[in-house]
């Protein structure tokens, strides 16, 4: 289990996250839906330890192996797809295996002898899934995964990611509440980022809202709401 | 226009400036300049002298960029050595050259002086270049390394040396320049035996033009094939970085 409580996260004046409280299950596919600004990438970073709340707790369990599909491609662009995809593999897995696996998502072989910088966007995102994927992980972070595929590569995409995350504590950040159907997520909701008025004139930070827009699955547990301030 | 007619035109120009002027103690023609060092490469002194100055000069460049850059990684690394170095770096860089020759002849003699100025010389804009090389290292791509957990062997030639490589190259063009401008400034003035810098200060005892032009047509030849192979052999390790992780 990965508990967050009363987790709140500032940019400068900015409160991004504020006193969130939230569970994810072992196991769980969690799928976080908001407006942009409100916190979603922030909370995927939490989880991912690349921040640290301002106030409140994170916790994971120990050793906890984690693994993401980034937002932005973040690819070393001067090598092929398979070498990036092995850069983040145990030495173990076989250049074979990830040459299999990035066909398996629409790879073609041509385009697996390139450089990533000379692959379009579409192909450059299905090897960041692949990367996000294959790696050995206990918890997954999918940051908007779909993003500049086409309609035929996001299915396959999405057959991919369901296979890959089973069983794996997975959160899905999207504006798409059809992935996280498709996925089995839970869903859950975040408050709108504050913002200036209008006249210029600072907004107070309104409560962190996680509600919960679908029933929870057999394998989460209820969440709770952030702390209203 | 091409860089040969370029190159042909100023020639053209020198020699009719040189044939107008009818002084060779003021300005050697270019037909004399070649004569003159037709007749030095063939003396075995020439070669000699040559191997002197170049690898004291090569030998201060590297030990500069070797120096320079471990620097900088550990000035990026903790800003507890970043703040004890810079205002170093920066001393180094502000001091005039002929201060640290003078130094450097009454410490260590005339022997190591192309070698220690050179490498004096370098060491700033390799630490400088390398450091901001570090700092723009690809904020997004260090976060996969992290979250992934990439062991750092694995990292540095996929993330980091790709990165860092373009500037320490940089700093390397602009380096090898200055190590030799300064390297053979520092032979002229502590007169290290059958250095090129000595041949230098001969051709002014001697009012010899012809020497001192033939002998600076030597220093950018040499100077230029140094940095060619440095940039070929760094171009090189560049391509191989990018195969050794295409497997």
């Amino acid at each position: 289990m990965i508990t967050l409580r009363g987790v709140t996260k500032r940019f400068g004046d900015q409160v991004v996250l504020d006193g969130l409280d939230l569970d994810l299950a072992d196991g769980g596919a969690t799928a976080v839906m908001g407006a942009n600004g409100s916190g979603k990438t922030t909370l995927g970073r939490l989880l991912l330890g690349l921040a640290a709340p301002d106030a409140g707790t994170v916790t994971v369990p120990a050793g906890l192996r984690r693994a993401a599909v980034f937002q932005e491609d973040r690819l070393c662009e001067q090598l092929t797809a398979v070498g990036n995809v092995r850069l983040v593999l145990d030495r173990s897995v076989r250049a074979r295996a990830v040459h299999d696996e990035l066909r398996r998502v629409g790879l073609d072989h041509d385009s697996l002898a390139k450089p990533v910088r000379d692959l379009s966007g579409g192909q450059r995102r299905r090897v960041v899934l692949v990367r996000g994927l294959m790696a050995e992980a206990d918890l997954v972070v999918l940051d908007e995964p779909f993003t500049g595929l086409d309609v035929d590569a996001k299915v396959l995409a999405l057959e991919y990611v369901r296979e890959r995350c089973a069983g794996r504590t997975t959160l899905l950040i999207t504006h798409d509440v059809a992935d996280a159907t498709f996925l089995g997520a839970r869903v859950v909701r975040l408050g709108a980022a504050p913002r200036s008025g209008a006249d210029g004139s600072e907004w107070a930070p309104p409560a962190q809202a996680a509600r919960e827009a679908a029933p929870p699955s057999p394998h989460a547990p209820p969440l709770t709401t952030g702390n209203v301030t | 226009m091409r860089p040969a007619l370029v190159t042909v035109f100023w020639l053209a120009v020198w020699q009719v400036v040189s044939v107008a002027v009818d002084q060779e103690i003021f300005l050697v023609s270019p037909v004399g300049v070649v004569v003159r060092l037709a007749e030095l490469v063939g003396t075995t002194d020439f070669w000699g002298t040559v191997g002197h100055s170049l690898v004291r000069i090569a030998a201060g460049f590297l030990a500069a960029a070797l120096v320079g850059a471990l620097a900088a990684t550990l000035a990026a690394a903790s800003s507890v050595v970043d703040a004890l170095l810079s205002p170093l770096v920066t001393a180094v860089r502000s001091t005039p050259v002929v201060s640290f020759i003078i130094l450097v002849l009454v410490w260590a003699g005339s022997s190591r002086l192309a070698f220690v100025i050179s490498f004096l010389m370098v060491v700033p804009i390799m630490f400088t270049t390398v450091r901001e090389g570090i700092r723009h290292r690809d904020a997004g791509l260090l976060d996969v390394a992290r979250v992934f957990r990439v062991p750092l062997l694995r990292r540095l030639p996929a993330i980091d040396v790709p990165a860092v490589l373009p500037f320490f190259i940089a700093g390397c063009q602009v380096g090898i320049g200055l190590a030799w401008k300064s390297g053979i400034a520092a032979e002229v003035i502590g007169l290290p035996q059958g250095s090129i810098g000595e041949q230098l200060y001969q051709a002014k005892i001697f009012l010899s033009t012809a020497d001192l032009f033939a002998w600076t047509v030597v220093i950018v030849a040499v100077s230029y094939t140094f940095e060619r192979v440095v940039l070929l052999l760094l171009r090189r390790f560049e391509r191989q970085l990018a195969l050794g992780g295409a497997a």
